[in-house]
């Protein structure tokens, strides 16, 4: 898998260009998903899935290669969210953050653990958060907001974390391996 | 390189990842550890200043509708003709049966047009002898809806418009109606699309006028399919059916255009079921009213302040004629 020599390799430019591509992979890989979810598919929905997948993916990348969503990028990523998706600007910024810290915390329980455990840390995770927003939301716009949203959210949280951590663990190991550049 | 990714967060972004970039190592902690409340502080910062001015998360929400909206309009094209029953495929399953349909129905049509015009002449005739001054013809824009997504707790769609030439301005508060009834209002314009609002929306408040009478009620969306009814006159509850008006009153919107029509739901409150097919709209014409219309409701962009939530009643007595 790790190449020993690989390390000691010189830095051409091609190989910095590597390495870069991979650093970058999650976090294009966030902002892309963000935009791709937005087209009109016509799903029932299809708003709820939205704030699900950053998230499914600030926990993913967290938990398994912290280096490679820093801080500044999930922000940033947030505030696409909150953009894309007609929240308070911020909002989502401020919950994303959250989560991340959350993730990092229970990191050291949670990497080395069984995937359903993390399957299920997950789910808890998103229905806080998206539980979180609603309740933020509501606070900001002095409105009672329906709570449907937040169990569509949780719900998806749970059926889809399966499918994405299959396509994620694979950039893990492929795509977005720093130390095979 | 396995105790390396183990090693502990880093959450950065300046460490061992980025080898272009050379810190010293108690620098490189310091920024790890700062990063976090840095970033935490700063979105904090970011939802102070979207509550402190809404512009400019309309701002920048219209330049990224601007340069999505081709993007999705592309991708929608295809999709929309995929659909089972609305779509050009479909259609090609339902042609001679759509076709014997479609025949009865012009003959029926046929016969309502000469209804229309006899009526036409009547009003007309009745027009003239009244010195009935007409009101002013609204300027429109035809447009096709790009994405229709809208957010969790928001109902809205993104329409594509024809170039606005640097006034982008001009089209907010704009009323968007489909073929058949009011869909909603413009809330941010930018170059190239423009985000209506739709009735159903929880933050959607139109003054309607009921039935003939033109009882003064208004019409408030809850984000599910039909919006409810709310402050209609003591004593005279909507009738199941009344034909549902926009009102003149605030000055938001023209009198006299059709949004829905009342029913009772199941908990026996009133609500409107739209005429517009709002879950499933394609193209919106968006009406930019002359600005003679009192100017009760503030439009958003001109006094960002205060929120149009007018109430039929307390505004009753400063309505302007």
């Amino acid at each position: 898998m790790v190449q020993g020599p690989a390390l000691r390799r010189p830095l051409t430019l091609w190989r910095r260009l590597d390495t870069a591509s991979r650093w970058a992979f999650p976090g294009f890989m966030l902002v892309l998903g963000l935009v791709v979810i937005g087209m009109p598919f016509d799903l029932p929905n299809q708003a709820a899935l939205r704030p699900v997948y950053a998230m499914a993916c600030v926990y993913f990348w967290s938990l398994y290669r912290p280096a490679s969503l820093p801080t500044p990028l999930v922000a940033l990523c947030g505030v696409l969210l909150d953009l894309l998706g007609l929240s308070p600007l911020g909002l989502w910024a401020v919950i994303l953050l959250l989560l991340q810290l959350a993730t990092i915390a229970a990191r050291r329980r949670l990497a080395p653990s069984r995937f359903i455990v993390t399957w299920g840390a997950f789910t808890g995770f998103a229905i806080i958060a998206a539980g979180l927003a609603w309740a933020a939301q509501s606070l900001l716009e002095l409105r009672l907001l329906p709570a449907a949203p937040v169990l569509w959210e949780g719900l998806f949280a749970a059926g889809l974390y399966p499918l994405l951590a299959r396509l994620l663990i694979r950039a893990h190991r492929t795509a977005a391996a720093v130390e095979l550049a | 390189m396995v105790s390396l990714y183990l090693r502990g967060p880093n959450l950065s972004g300046f460490g061992d990842a980025l080898p272009v970039i050379r810190l010293s190592v108690p620098f490189r902690q310091a920024l790890s550890r700062l990063s976090f409340p840095l970033m935490l502080a700063a979105s904090l910062g970011t939802v102070l200043i979207g509550r402190a001015d809404p512009n400019v998360s309309d701002r920048v929400r219209a330049g990224i509708d601007d340069l999505l909206a081709p993007l999705y309009h592309a991708v929608s094209g295809p999709i929309q003709a995929a659909e089972h029953g609305t779509g050009a495929i479909g259609h090609l399953f339902a042609l001679s049966q759509e076709n014997a349909q479609l025949r009865e129905q012009n003959a029926e049509l046929l016969q309502w047009q000469e209804v229309a015009m006899a009526l036409q002449a009547q009003n007309n005739a009745l027009k003239a002898s009244l010195n009935y001054v007409p009101s002013p013809t609204p300027q429109f824009s035809t447009g096709e809806v790009a994405a229709d997504l809208g957010g969790v707790y928001a109902r809205s769609v993104l329409v594509l418009v024809p170039p606005a030439n640097g006034d982008t301005q001009s089209l907010v508060g704009a009323v968007a109606m489909d073929g058949r009834g009011v869909a909603g209002r413009v809330v941010e314009a930018g170059e190239r699309s423009a985000r209506v609002l739709l009735i159903t929306d929880i933050n959607s408040r139109i003054p309607v006028a009921l039935g003939a009478s033109g009882a003064p009620a208004l019409m408030a969306g809850n984000n599910g399919p039909d919006p409810s009814l709310l402050y209609w006159a003591p004593g005279q509850p909507p009738a199941e059916g009344a034909m549902v008006l926009t009102s003149a009153q605030g000055g938001a919107f023209p009198p006299g255009l059709p949004v829905g029509v009342v029913h009772y739901d199941a908990q026996n409150n009133p609500v409107v079921l739209p005429l517009a097919s709002l879950d499933a709209l394609r193209l919106l014409r968006l009406f930019s009213y002359p600005d003679n219309l009192p100017e009760l409701t503030p439009i958003p962009h001109t006094k960002p302040a205060s929120k149009p939530e007018p109430k039929p009643a307390a505004k009753a007595h400063s309505r302007k004629r």
